[in-house]
């Protein structure tokens, strides 16, 4: 039966389902928890629908004027400094929540991008310049630029360290 | 000789961008790209729809001023803490700076309070299946508990650094 509903809807329509499910049995328990939970998916839904748009049109793009040949020498194994590079400011600048991107890094992915970049992409997701103010106005100049400096080196790091121990390992 | 070279100039021919163009126009590449991003789109939405429920679910059951109950003051245990707090939590940026400047005015330790900020960001439970379903179980796995224990590095750097310790 579970195999039947899986082969039918796949993993992601299961994982949709699931939670889906959880919002019914919150809502016979507490109707008024599922409202507000609704709610809040709303919002969040309106606010990041432009976002999504902006990372189908970059995937869009991609798939038009890549080959899979240009990605990996772009992102793949031998892309060396130059992947470093697209991956670290890449995380920096992009915008949305990090989800949003692992539609676009899946494909890159499916295209010869490497574990390791894919990871320091993510990690860097965390460096906002634009909330740079926020955080300076919460803890000061100083803890803003070593904080984000280490993250930095650490996103290099983790991404390092993420594709050892998944190395040669399928999905 | 002049002619072929006034023709070449103008159906642009040596212009790699308008090579390119006339290359993705006469091709089909527009339909086939379309149809691979269309592919994609549709693969990803349920588990991008599946991940704004359950971080909604987050954002309304976890009341905020849980955050500022679960530290006990110890040196070694809140940043422990606060990290594993700051992984199943998630959201903006923002709100774990107001969360962290909230905890400060509390006198938790600035060590705590960064770990709690560097995980909210980087480690992610509840999005975890999703990561995990479109770049791969052990790769989302692998990431998330390496990027925990890096935002507890990262506190004790940035603490040291900083003379707060």
């Amino acid at each position: 039966m579970r195999e039947r509903i899986s082969e039918k809807v796949g993993g992601s329509g299961i994982f949709l389902l699931s939670i889906s499910i959880i919002y019914v049995i919150l809502g016979i328990i507490d109707f008024g928890i599922a409202r507000d939970a609704l709610r809040v998916l709303g919002g969040l839904i309106l606010r990041i629908a432009p976002v999504l748009a902006l990372v189908f049109g970059i995937m869009f793009l991609t798939n038009l004027l890549f080959e899979a040949g240009g990605i990996v020498r772009m992102l793949g194994r031998g892309s060396g400094l130059r992947g470093w590079v697209f991956a670290v400011l890449g995380g920096v600048i992009s915008s949305g929540p990090i989800y949003m991107w692992y539609p676009l890094l899946g494909d890159l992915k499916e295209k010869g991008m490497r574990d390791s970049l894919i990871a320091a992409f993510l990690y860097n997701r965390a460096i906002k310049i634009p909330l740079v103010p926020m955080m300076v106005h919460y803890f000061g100049w100083s803890f803003a630029v070593i904080l984000s400096l280490y993250m930095v080196i650490f996103s290099v790091l983790n991404g390092l360290v993420v594709e050892r121990l998944t190395r040669g390992r399928g999905r | 000789m002049e002619n072929n070279t006034f023709l070449r100039s103008h159906s642009g021919e040596g212009r790699p961008w308008i090579r390119v163009f006339m290359k993705v126009v006469s091709s089909g590449a527009l339909k086939q790209a379309f149809v691979k991003t269309a592919r994609s789109l549709t693969r990803s939405l349920p588990i991008l729809l599946g991940a704004f429920m359950l971080l909604s679910l987050g954002a309304t059951l976890i009341p905020k001023d849980l955050y500022g109950r679960v530290f006990t003051g110890n040196q070694i245990f809140d940043p422990l803490i606060a990290a594993s707090v700051g992984s199943i939590a998630g959201g903006n940026p923002v709100t774990s700076y107001i969360i962290g400047g909230e905890l400060r005015l509390q006198g938790i330790s600035m060590l705590a309070i960064t770990a709690f900020i560097v995980a909210w960001v980087t480690v992610g439970i509840v999005q975890l299946a999703a990561e995990a379903l479109m770049l791969g179980k052990r790769f989302a796995l692998v990431r998330n508990v390496v990027s925990f224990f890096s935002a507890i590095m990262i506190a004790i750097l940035t603490v040291l650094a900083l003379g707060w310790a």
